[in-house]
This record gives C-alpha cells, sequence and structure tokens, in this order.
C-alpha cells in the first residue's frame, strides 16, 4: 500500500475571459493568468486525505508541459504532495498534446512508480475532453473510478460511488486502479503558508516523454477555434396554439 | 564639491537599499504562490461575507487564517508561525484585506502589534506563552498604547505601574483599542517612573480576562465595523513581574520600533482597500452603459482609473521596499513611515473615486465601494497619523542633510 500518482494540469484560470486568437487557431494563452485545473486539485486533496488517513505512504504530483508547469507542481506539493515530476513537453509537441499522449505518459509513470492508484480530474476546464482517466485504465488495463463523489479503501479494493445520470452508482474495484474525481469529491484545502515553506524543499524531477518510450505524435488536427455564436433574444408567445404556429413557421416542426 | 559628495553618499544609501528592487518586477515563486493562496482565501471565503460583517458588526473567525498561517506570518516555525519574511506578510494583510478590511486590520493588529514586540523584545519563557498559542487564530492579542488624554503624543502616558510585593500592579485607561472585546491577551504601555519621562514607560503582559481589567463600551465606528474598539480600563489589574516586556524604562522604545513594523502592515491593509475600490470601479466601468457605450469609453472615467492605478501602484512599491529593506535588516523607519502615509491617503482617494465612477450604485449597501470608503478612513488615523508621519519622515530625511 504505498504510492499514488495525480496528475495536475495547467490550464487558463476559470475566471478568466478566454479570447480567440484573431487567427482562430486557438485562444489567447500569453499573460493570461493559469492555475491549476480545478477538478485536480480535487484530485491531489483526495490523495492528500488518503495519505493523511494512512492508506498510502507517497503522493507523487506530475504535470505535462513546458517550464511554467512547475509552477502548478508546487503548488501541489504545497497542497501536501510528498514530491513532484515534471514531464517536459514544449512547442509544437505542447499544443497539440491530448488526452492519448497523456494517458501513455502516465500509464508508462504508473508502471515505473509501481503506483497503487493514479488519481486524476475527471476533466480540464480548457479541453473538456474526459479521456485521459479512462484511457489511462485502459493501457494499463486496470480498472477504473471515473466521475468519483466518494472513495474508500477496504483492503485491496477501493468502493467509489459515482454521479453518473442516473443518479449515484457504488461500485467495488481491485487495485491498482485509476480513478478521476468530481466536483462533490471534497473540497480542496488553501495551500498553508507553512506548507508553502516546505514545498520548497520537496523534489521535482524532471524527465522527457522519450524517457518512458512514448511518442508525442498527435493524431488529431484542430482545424479551427470560434467563439460561441451569440445568443439571440428569445420571443414570448401568449398561448400552446401560438407556440406550435411560431414552431411550424421557422420550419422546427 | 561636499554637497555633490552628500546627494552621492544619500543617491549611494538608496541604491544598495535598491538592489533588492530588481525583484520588484517580478516576486519571488515562494511570496507568488502565498499571495495566490491569500487572493483565493478572499475571494472565496471574505468577499462574500465582508458585508454582513460590516453591517452586522460580527467578528470575523480567524480559524481557518489561523490555519494558513496568516495570523503569524513572521513567527519562526518552532512557536507556531509560517516563518516567512515581511514582504510575505505585507502580501498576505493586502490581498486578506482587498477581501475584507475589517479581516486584515485583525490579521495586521496580531502579527505586528501584539506578536511583534514579543517576538523582538520577549524572553524564550515569554515567547512560549504568550506567541505560540496566538498563531493558530484561536486567540488574538491587541495593543494597548493611547490614552483617552494623548494619542499622538505617546511620551506621556497617564497610566501607572508600581511595583507591590510580587507583582506589578497597573491603574489606569486606555482607548481606541482594536480588538480588544475579541482579543486574549494584549500589551500594555504604562509609567514606572514619572520622573524619566518617556524614558520611564514599561511595556507588560496581560492575560484577557484578568481581574482588574475592563473593557469599555464597543465604539460605534465609520469602518472596519467587524472589529471591536474600546477603552481598556485598569484597575489595580496585578500582574506577575515575569510579565514585564523587555527591560524596565524601554517601553516607549519598544512602542516606536513597534509601530514602525506595524505601518508596513496598516499600509498593506490599506492597498488591499484601495485595490478593492479600484477593482469594482474598473469592472463597473465595462459594465454600466450609458451614452450607448460603456461608461469606460469616457475620459472622465478613464482618468478617474488611471489616477487610481497609479497612485497604489506607487503605494506599493513604497510598502514592498520599506519591507524589504526591514527584511534586509536596514534602516526603514523613514520608508515605512512613506509607506503608510502614501497607502493610507491612496486608500481614501480610491475609495473616493470609486464612488464616484459607480455613481448612485456607489452610494447603496448594494455595492460594497461605499464599504471600502468607509473602511478607508482609519488608515490615515491608526498607528501613527498622517500628522505624524510627515514628522517622522521630515525627521529622518533632515537627518540626511546635517551639515
Amino acid at each position: 500500500m504505498s504510492r499514488v500518482l495525480v496528475g495536475v494540469k495547467r490550464v487558463i484560470d476559470y475566471a478568466v475571459k478566454i479570447r480567440v486568437k484573431p487567427d482562430h487557431s486557438g485562444v489567447v494563452t500569453d499573460g493570461v493568468k493559469h492555475s491549476m485545473n480545478p477538478f485536480c486539485e480535487i484530485a491531489v486533496e483526495e490523495a492528500v486525505k488518503l495519505k493523511e488517513k494512512k492508506f498510502i505512504k507517497e503522493v507523487v504530483a506530475v504535470s505535462c508541459g513546458p517550464t511554467q508547469v512547475t509552477e502548478t507542481i508546487r503548488t501541489a506539493l504545497a497542497m501536501g504532495c510528498d514530491r513532484g515530476i515534471h514531464v517536459e513537453v514544449s512547442g509544437k509537441d505542447y499544443e497539440a498534446m491530448g488526452p492519448l499522449q497523456i494517458s501513455k505518459i502516465f500509464a508508462a509513470l504508473a508502471k515505473k512508480e509501481e503506483a497503487s492508484l493514479v488519481i486524476l480530474g475527471k476533466q480540464a476546464i480548457d479541453d473538456d475532453c474526459n479521456q485521459t482517466g479512462q484511457m489511462t485504465a485502459a493501457l494499463l488495463d486496470w480498472p477504473q473510478g471515473t466521475f468519483a463523489s466518494e472513495v474508500t479503501i477496504d483492503g485491496e479494493k477501493v468502493k467509489v460511488v459515482r454521479e453518473i445520470d442516473g443518479g449515484l452508482e457504488t461500485i467495488k474495484i481491485s487495485m491498482p486502479a485509476v480513478l478521476t474525481a468530481d466536483l462533490r469529491l471534497n473540497t480542496p484545502r488553501y495551500a498553508t503558508l507553512p506548507n508553502i515553506m516546505k514545498a520548497k524543499k520537496k523534489k521535482i524531477a524532471t524527465m522527457k516523454p522519450a524517457d518512458l518510450g512514448v511518442d508525442m505524435v498527435s493524431r488529431v488536427e484542430v482545424l479551427r477555434v470560434d467563439e460561441p455564436p451569440t445568443r439571440l433574444a428569445g420571443v414570448k408567445v401568449e398561448t400552446v396554439d401560438d407556440l406550435v404556429a411560431k414552431l411550424k413557421a421557422n420550419g422546427t416542426i | 564639491m561636499a554637497a555633490l559628495f552628500k546627494a552621492r553618499k544619500a543617491l549611494g544609501l538608496c541604491v544598495s537599499g535598491c538592489r533588492s528592487l530588481s525583484s520588484l518586477a517580478e516576486l519571488p515563486e515562494m511570496h507568488q504562490m502565498m499571495r495566490q493562496t491569500c487572493r483565493d482565501y478572499a475571494d472565496r471565503e471574505l468577499a462574500p461575507i465582508a458585508g454582513k460583517l460590516d453591517k452586522e458588526h460580527l467578528f470575523p473567525a480567524q480559524q481557518v487564517l489561523g490555519a494558513m498561517g496568516v495570523m503569524a506570518v513572521e513567527v519562526p516555525e518552532e512557536l507556531g508561525g509560517a516563518g516567512m519574511d515581511y514582504l510575505a506578510y505585507s502580501l498576505a494583510v493586502e490581498e486578506i484585506s482587498r477581501g475584507c478590511g475589517s479581516t486584515g486590520c485583525v490579521v495586521s493588529v496580531n502579527n505586528s502589534l501584539y506578536i511583534g514586540p514579543i517576538l523582538k523584545f520577549g524572553t524564550q519563557e515569554q515567547k512560549d506563552q504568550w506567541i505560540t498559542p496566538f498563531t493558530t487564530g484561536e486567540k488574538v492579542g491587541c495593543f494597548a498604547l493611547s490614552e483617552p488624554g494623548n494619542g499622538s503624543d505617546a511620551g506621556a502616558a497617564s497610566t501607572l505601574a508600581r511595583q507591590e510585593g510580587g507583582e506589578w500592579v497597573l491603574n489606569g485607561t486606555k482607548a481606541w483599542i482594536s480588538n480588544c472585546w475579541d482579543a486574549s491577551a494584549t500589551v500594555v504601555f504604562a509609567t514606572t517612573d514619572k520622573s524619566l519621562k518617556h524614558k520611564g514607560i514599561s511595556a507588560f503582559l496581560v492575560p484577557m480576562p484578568h481581574p482588574g481589567l475592563s473593557l469599555g463600551k464597543k465604539e460605534d465606528k465609520l469602518g472596519i465595523r467587524a472589529t471591536s474598539t474600546a477603552n481598556l480600563i485598569l484597575e489595580d489589574c496585578r500582574i506577575p513581574l515575569g510579565n514585564m516586556l523587555g527591560p524596565r524604562g524601554s517601553g516607549f522604545k519598544i512602542a516606536m520600533q513597534t509601530l514602525d513594523g506595524g505601518r508596513i502592515g496598516i499600509a498593506s491593509q490599506a492597498l488591499g482597500i484601495a485595490q478593492a475600490a479600484l477593482d469594482g470601479a474598473a469592472d463597473y466601468a465595462h459594465k454600466l452603459t450609458t451614452f450607448r457605450a460603456p461608461i469606460g469609453k469616457l475620459q472622465a472615467v478613464q482618468f478617474k482609473l488611471a489616477d487610481m492605478a497609479v497612485a497604489v501602484e506607487s503605494a506599493r512599491l513604497l510598502t514592498w521596499k520599506a519591507a524589504m529593506l526591514k527584511d534586509a535588516n536596514k534602516p526603514f523607519t523613514k520608508e515605512a513611515a512613506m509607506a503608510k502615509l502614501s497607502a493610507s491617503e491612496v486608500a481614501t482617494f480610491c475609495g473616493h473615486r470609486a464612488i464616484q465612477v459607480l455613481g448612485g450604485m456607489g452610494y447603496v449597501t448594494d455595492m460594497p465601494a461605499e464599504r471600502h470608503y468607509r473602511d478607508a478612513r482609519i488608515t490615515e488615523i491608526y498607528e501613527g497619523t498622517s500628522e505624524i508621519q510627515r514628522l517622522v519622515i521630515a525627521g529622518q530625511l533632515l537627518k540626511e542633510y546635517v551639515p
């Protein structure tokens, strides 16, 4: 019962107003405030809680990207993770980086670090993919407990309460396993000042995807990024007959 | 020629203090992280309730702030503090005050005015007894210097302390004591030797509540209403001899040195309030549409916002410089006074302009602008009035030009 890997992604802060680049190739990221993906914060909190309850010995925070992601790893360390791993990806590789490449990296690291659990956020707020956790589990051939709103360790098994469309589903899966954190799993702690000081002394190891035998080539090409169309004002009608008439008139029915 | 050398020497002093300014353009990573965590806390936990705290005069709960380490930023880890420097403290107070000016006051008073003198002048035993329990947010301290008869004239303390048996007996009244109704201890200044005038004042540590110590009625204030301010009345208040802080007769020196550091805390509080006012005004400038465009398009509004931004940034740099000089163990009295003077007047300025930008909305309690205006005002008064700051600055400045 030893080690948990937690993935943390550096994304544009949720409060920032997103602007599309003039050439429609993506969104403006230069000079824009970035922070840890909120679901990743919840994942870190859960891992640190498990460590505090003595179910696991070590929490390793992992992030993939250019130098700036070390800030995100440091925040995870300040929340209570023991050490960090920075997988260096930059330039075109970073722009094209998606769940497939990340899950290959995490799968390789999970084996290398002999992790018992990989805990990720259910999705990132920039791409909303909701794929990395599931792909990682598939690559490792490990069970997965996604959209977790409650996690309980029971010997060599994990009980996960999942938030699904119909309500809540409770499953029991064996470890090693992959979990993805949903909103109601916990409330992430603030990085306290003493912990920020302690985080200074914690180690962050650096490596490249090639060191893990992962090729970063993307099978996906982004063609164009646009803002959502401006929402037009609606029309109020007096009766159901009016509604039916209007819907018929604009061809909806 | 001599004048040139003197001027160059003064510049040299400035440059050596400025060497640390290279980091002003970008704060060290740790300070940035710390600033971010305080900002998140202020945005999520303080800003939403600040209006309520103000309306209902409720003391903000300090437990989370204590757990975050913000109640004892400079205190070393062995005593339970965060073990950070004064620049970090200044950033923390600014961010907390941006969320709630009253909470910023509580944090500043606890750190600078209560823990500050004990950390600097206390024995190890006093530090363990009087600092450690006050780092967690469970207990806060206060500072009792001013009296009804003298605010700025701190050297004329009429509160007396006499030795009787194995105890000190204190008698007198202190006025305008911030946090007193919520405090568990106080640093009190009393005259031990009247003939020595200001060199006959000593500092004492008194637990609260304590027999012989009572509190006057809470003042009904214009701003920072979530904090309590009242008289502290000492009537044959008996404390052990070991409760004297620092050597006998050093009370005035302790008070002045404590206030030097406290000024940076209050400057930071003022900055937080000023920034909150500016943030509110700038946000509103985007939203309100008048004359067929957001008011931010009007030069009249743009000029006000620009003036506010320049004022806040200038005061902030002055404050950071004072904090950095203190951290480098260099003289910082003049810079601290400049920071406090500047930041407090900037806070009032920004509070005033923000209401003007918001117009009618700025005058009603639905928007926080009116609270910032009210909260800002005290920063020009407490921990040394703006008049006293000017005297301190002039005094320090003139020393540099002695022929």
